[in-house]
């Protein structure tokens, strides 16, 4: 794992170079020395009064970035993601699917479990703790998912930062994993160390067996998300994804 | 008190003796919830869980150039569901501002592959991506040109598949707005000719387009201190949701949640009629802010302003929120006409964009046929009869369902498909 990420550290920080260079201002541009000449409804004319909206709200001073990111994901998704959701769809049996799919929120259960623990939740630990120890004994390493009727939660650090009154920070759209917050950022990269440090002491596994592990769940995850970008139908699409995915998230940390 | 007795006795009658002919079992009598709830579970029809859909892109103009936010839309999606042997051909024409891939389009694709039809689903004019690939003028909502746009994509479609299938027959149909578009382009075929259609079927259309944009617009009426009251609305309406969402048991948003939500809620006419005027708001912000970022023509977006693919709309997309249909119509759509057809008044412009404008074609046309509800909350008072009296026996009217709430109940779908089979 450290080796791998050494090894790759260099290359994301290029990329990340690459992406913040190009991620340059997000003002609209005018003639040299123009002024903008007035449309029809400008916002003096239609928002009279002292407007305050949601989006005031959700802080997002990396958006030139943020956007930048965005459509690097969009491209990501479109040539690298989906064709490999697409042919592991085509190639692997829809049981053998099902049970992948089973066996990563088997582990997921894991993340959720720590983090039920974290909050003090004695309904989520119960409940969690019943899943697992069903599911990876006589679900067969989780393959089966035996206690479906057991209430799931999903559970994650950045909900436990959020619990404990953490800020979510300002708004941020991750690499591949899409839209996020400094918060459930940081909360993600913790669950994905955590996971893997678990999964290390648990199994000796090869450097191309962590690889398949780790495409494998990125696959699976994907291939249950209907959502594609691009394709809301509004020119408003990142500011829309912004307020749904802050709005969904605080009420994840409620509940 | 005699006359009264009898015609008390003629009404028993009357609705008796429909009730035994014509049983309608669609459940929800208030026409704004039919509207938002549409059809129970148990009572839609018995469509297959999946049919082989193919998602495609099409470039409609080789030279179009799209501005650059919209840079990702230069060519029209669409998908198709094709028999392997010879079978006939349906376009589904969506509405409004609703894509190729909407819930509606995706049923009736499941109804009519299962029907025996190739089946074509196209967004609807209004919809972004059709109106950065596929608009002509990128000025969407005039029946006659969205016809022109329509056709030319139909033709583009089948230019495509023309190798890959074979085809015995091609029909069309459409729902709300994609009814309206589906009527001019089956008169627009009687001129061009290419497909001849044999059979078109019109799904709650509106009337007069601009009765049916007034009657939406003023939907938001309903939002207790109006438009800019909406924040407030929305976090209201999130906070009931959110009270729902966090104490269910499990994290899945699907129907069974909704209908709970709405359950919980338990909203009022006036809530329901606000619900469904934001999302009518939120189609015209989507479709006028397009249109502007296309034409540069300065209704939102002052002229001489560039957006660049990472420019924040800030303020302007507050101020596209605020406007409605009746703004785009007056104060963009008209002033666009204008340049094309001087002298044109706006009652003219207004009264050419309805179904009375070729209401002798569809009089005399046999192949046009129309589904309705008698509630549906498009119409103006009165407006609904014109179905009757215009295509007489091709007109299926049912007695509630609202706007479309209908359209996947068991019957509806039987009939749709029926239309065509028949």
């Amino acid at each position: 794992m450290n080796i791998t990420l050494k090894k790759l550290l260099p290359h994301a920080l290029v990329l990340l170079a690459v992406l913040t260079l190009g991620a340059c201002s997000t003002a609209p541009v005018l003639p040299e020395g123009e002024e903008p000449l007035e449309p029809r409804f400008s916002a003096d004319r239609v928002l009279i009064k002292e407007t305050h909206t949601l989006d005031d709200e959700i802080s997002d001073p990396w958006e030139g970035f943020n956007r930048s990111m965005y459509r690097f994901n969009y491209r990501f998704d479109k040539y690298v993601f989906l064709p490999a959701v697409n042919g592991y769809q085509f190639i692997t049996p829809d049981f053998m699917q099902a049970g992948i799919y089973n066996f990563f929120r088997n582990i997921q259960d894991i993340t959720t479990l720590i983090n039920s623990i974290l909050q003090l939740s004695p309904e989520k630990t119960a409940n969690t703790t019943t899943r697992l120890v069903i599911n990876s004994t006589i679900g067969i390493l989780g393959f089966i998912n035996v206690a479906d009727d057991v209430p799931r939660s999903d559970e994650d650090f950045g909900q436990t930062l959020g619990h404990w009154g953490v800020g979510r920070g300002p708004y941020l759209v991750l690499p591949v994993l899409g839209p996020s917050s400094l918060r459930d950022g940081t909360g993600a990269i913790v669950d994905i160390i955590v996971i893997g440090r678990i999964r290390d002491a648990a199994l000796d596994l090869e450097t191309w067996q962590k690889w398949t592990w780790s495409i494998l769940r990125a696959v699976d995850l994907r291939s249950h998300v209907a959502a594609r970008y691009y394709e809301s139908g509004t020119p408003f699409e990142y500011e829309w994804l912004r307020l749904l995915y802050t709005t969904k998230r605080e009420l994840d940390i409620e509940r | 008190m005699k006359k009264g007795l009898s015609f008390l006795i003629a009404a028993i009658w009357v609705t008796a003796s429909w009730a035994a002919t014509e049983p309608y079992g669609y459940p929800i009598t208030d026409r704004w919830q039919a509207t938002v709830i549409g059809t129970p579970k148990q009572l839609k029809a018995d469509l297959p869980e999946t049919i082989p859909i193919k998602k495609r892109r099409i470039t409609i103009f080789e030279d179009r150039e799209v501005p650059e936010p919209l840079w990702f839309d230069k060519d029209l999606r669409y998908f198709h569901a094709l028999q392997k042997g010879p079978a006939p051909l349906i376009f589904l024409i969506a509405g409004t501002g609703v894509s190729y891939d909407g819930g509606k389009n995706n049923n009736m694709a499941r109804a009519f592959y299962q029907a025996g039809f190739h089946v074509v689903s196209i967004s609807s004019p209004t919809y972004m991506n059709f109106v950065v690939a596929a608009s002509k003028t990128g000025v969407p909502g005039h029946v006659y040109r969205d016809a022109e746009d329509i056709y030319r994509v139909m033709e583009r479609i089948w230019d495509k598949l023309q190798d890959k299938i074979e085809v015995t027959d091609f029909f069309v149909t459409g729902y709300s707005l994609g009814g309206l578009n589906t009527a001019f382009v089956t008169l627009l075929d009687e001129e061009r000719q290419v497909f001849n259609f044999k059979k078109a079927l019109l799904i709650n259309p509106p009337v007069n387009l601009y009765n049916s944009i007034s009657l939406l617009d003023r939907m938001l009426e309903n939002i207790p201190g109006g438009i800019d009251n909406f924040d407030r609305f929305y976090i209201r309406l999130v906070e009931q949701i959110g009270k729902v969402y966090t104490r269910a048991d499990s994290v899945n948003i699907d129907e069974e949640f909704i209908f709970r939500a709405f359950e919980a809620v338990n909203p009022d006419n006036e809530e329901l009629a606000a619900l469904i005027g934001v999302s009518f708001r939120i189609t015209s912000a989507n479709m006028a802010f397009t249109s502007d970022l296309m034409t540069n023509a300065g209704y939102i977006k002052p002229a001489n302003m560039t957006f660049t693919k990472n420019t924040s709309p800030g303020d302007l997309e507050t101020v596209a929120h605020r406007l409605g249909f009746t703004d785009f119509f007056h104060t963009y759509f008209y002033t666009h006409e204008k340049k094309l057809q001087p002298g044109i008044t706006r009652q003219e412009l207004a009264d050419a964009m309805s179904l009375t404008e070729i209401e002798d074609y569809l009089k005399n046309s046999p192949k046009i046929e129309v589904m309705h509800n008698q509630d549906d909350i498009i119409l103006e008072e009165g407006e609904i009869d014109f179905f009757p009296r215009v295509f007489g026996a091709r007109a299926k009217i049912y007695p509630r369902g609202g706007h479309l709430g209908n359209m996947e109940y068991r019957d509806n779908v039987d009939h749709m498909v029926r239309v065509f089979t028949q």
